[in-house]
């Protein structure tokens, strides 16, 4: 027994190195941008870059997109399979789990052949129309985690009995997505939410691809361009990454115990 | 009418993902006029080509199979290890958070651990003499690569085994050692049957992960290292194989290797659920 337990701590000290080394590499790099000292120089220069404002805000608002035009899509399908579609469930989940089956670049090469401007749907001729296309593609990307997430969510609460409680009371279909299963699942919605921002945020190939001025590809011109200022961004990207999975690790705590906290 | 309801899912689903993929798939086998032809696919076998592919199979192949080992060992010494109780849950958040970690941030991660003038480099000079840069390594070749992708692959590993993990039962090894067994009888006799599907399975996640994987390798080598997605992305850019019908042909390439390690994945998923219960 206590052999193993040093084995144990061996593996446990040889990961935590690899995985800490770079990040201490990371921030002892940002730090070094005025000669001879440490300082925060260089995320004053990041922060101060318009450019680092200007993306930055563009894939927030991707993000945000992508959440809201997710949830409305993948909320009433789930709840639909759920409820009176249940013959549909092995397609349905088929399909959410072929983005992570076919490549994202191969993805988007498809998106830049069938929606260029000599085509039936030229969603790439104005900015627009791009921006809609690159969130579009998003929720593909985040279509088999938002999918997961809610649909383990209406596995929590009774579907059925809420449903034919709402109607005998009046209420429509939108009223019953809305007013009653939305807030039941909200911990299962906020889960996926918060890892469809942490994809979306720094996502690089369809953005370069789709040519639109987002995060990631920023900061992969800055890395080609500058020294200590990408080091500062890594920095910010690991802190909003960790940011994320700690709001849905809280969120998904929620999802264990529906009944305690919504008294 | 039940399938009124998944319309609008259907409708997304063509747009945005079938439609898409299948027309790359059919332009694949087709000549310029669109006429049906498998010269595309033949073309694969042009020596540059080749290359890439082999150069993908390999680095995935190599940070699948080590991420596998090591993140294996890291969720087994967590789990079944003896390690304090806090490690557990820490290495599983972080392991959410390192997963997600990919792309552009993580390739300056590493230039600045083992770049030129990355801290661990230097750090090496000063304290033991020792030049990783003088052994040929450098973070663009294909070691940098693996080392950089097992950064994502290492906590990818650890969270679809932790389950497979928690599936082998502590009385399966008391009942081994009552019976008699050694440690390394157990593991052979008892451990590995039962947890090689799911071990076998995440490997090839693993690899089809690693085989799709862009702006890491983008932001790390630029296009100094010829691996299919970087390839795949100038082709997308500037037609550099001169042929846009190729182009298709060597994005199918792409689908059927990640889709072939997908569903084996799936298969003995599938498999080893039927056996840890």
């Amino acid at each position: 027994m206590r052999e193993s337990r040093i084995g144990a701590w061996i593996a446990f000290g040889i990961g935590a190195l690899y995985f800490i080394l770079p990040l201490i590499a990371t921030f002892e790099f940002s730090l070094r941008m005025k000669r001879g000292e440490y300082s925060f120089e260089a995320y004053r220069v990041v922060f101060a870059d318009p450019r680092f404002q200007a993306s930055f805000s563009y894939s927030v608002g991707q993000a945000l997109a992508t959440i809201i035009v997710g949830i409305a899509l993948v909320v009433p399908t789930a709840y639909w399979v759920r409820l009176r579609a249940p013959q549909f469930r092995p397609i349905v989940e088929f399909i959410t789990l072929l983005p992570l089956v076919i490549p994202a670049i191969v993805i988007v090469f498809g998106y830049l052949r069938i929606f260029n401007s000599s085509s039936l749907i030229p969603l790439t001729d104005t900015n627009l129309g791009t921006d809609a296309l690159l969130m579009f593609g998003y929720v593909t990307l985040a279509l088999p985690y938002m999918y997961r997430a809610v649909d383990t969510g209406l596995q929590a609460i009774d579907v059925r009995t809420l449903t034919e409680s709402a109607e005998s009371l009046g209420a429509n279909a939108f009223t019953i997505l809305t007013r009653v299963i939305l807030p039941n699942i909200r911990p299962a919605l906020l889960s996926g939410a918060f890892l469809t921002f942490a994809i979306v945020i720094g996502e690089f190939t369809f953005a370069a691809l789709l040519n639109r001025p987002a995060f990631g590809p920023y900061l992969q011109l800055l890395g080609a361009n500058r020294a200590y200022e990408p080091s500062a961004l890594a920095i910010m990207a690991f802190l909003v990454t960790w940011a994320c999975m700690g709001l849905m690790q809280l969120a998904s705590r929620g999802l264990r115990l529906p009944a305690t906290d919504t008294r | 009418m039940a399938w009124l309801g998944i319309v609008p899912f259907l409708l997304f689903a063509i747009l945005f993902l079938l439609w898409p993929t299948a027309h790359l798939v059919i332009g694949a086998f087709e000549s310029k006029d669109g006429s049906f032809t498998l010269a595309n696919i033949a073309n694969l076998t042009q020596p540059a080509i080749v290359n890439a592919y082999w150069l993908s199979i390999r680095i995935s192949a190599a940070s699948a199979f080590m991420g596998g080992l090591l993140g294996f060992a890291l969720a087994y010494a967590a789990i079944s290890g003896g390690l304090p109780r806090w490690i557990r849950p820490t290495l599983t958040t972080f392991s959410g958070v390192a997963s997600n970690f990919a792309g552009v941030p993580l390739a300056f991660a590493f230039i600045a651990t083992l770049g030129r003038t990355g801290l661990v480099t230097t750090l090496l000079v000063k304290w033991f003499d020792f030049n990783i840069y003088h052994t040929g390594f450098t973070i663009l070749s294909f070691w940098g690569l693996t080392l950089t992708y097992l950064y994502f692959q290492i906590p990818l590993m650890v969270l679809i085994l932790t389950p497979a993990l928690d599936g082998l039962k502590k009385e399966w090894r008391e009942a081994a050692s009552i019976l008699g067994a050694s440690p390394l009888q157990y593991w052979l006799r008892v451990a590995i049957p039962v947890l090689w599907p799911s071990l076998l399975g995440a490997v090839l996640l693993l690899f089809a992960n690693a085989f799709g994987a862009v702006a890491t390798a983008y932001a790390l080598t630029g296009s100094s290292l010829n691996i299919v997605p970087i390839l795949l992305f100038a082709q997308i850019r500037g037609d550099v194989l001169h042929n846009p019908n190729l182009g298709y042909a060597l994005a199918l390439g792409m689908i059927v290797i990640t889709a072939l390690s997908n569903l084996a994945y799936i298969w003995l998923r599938a498999w080893s659920e039927r056996w840890v219960k």
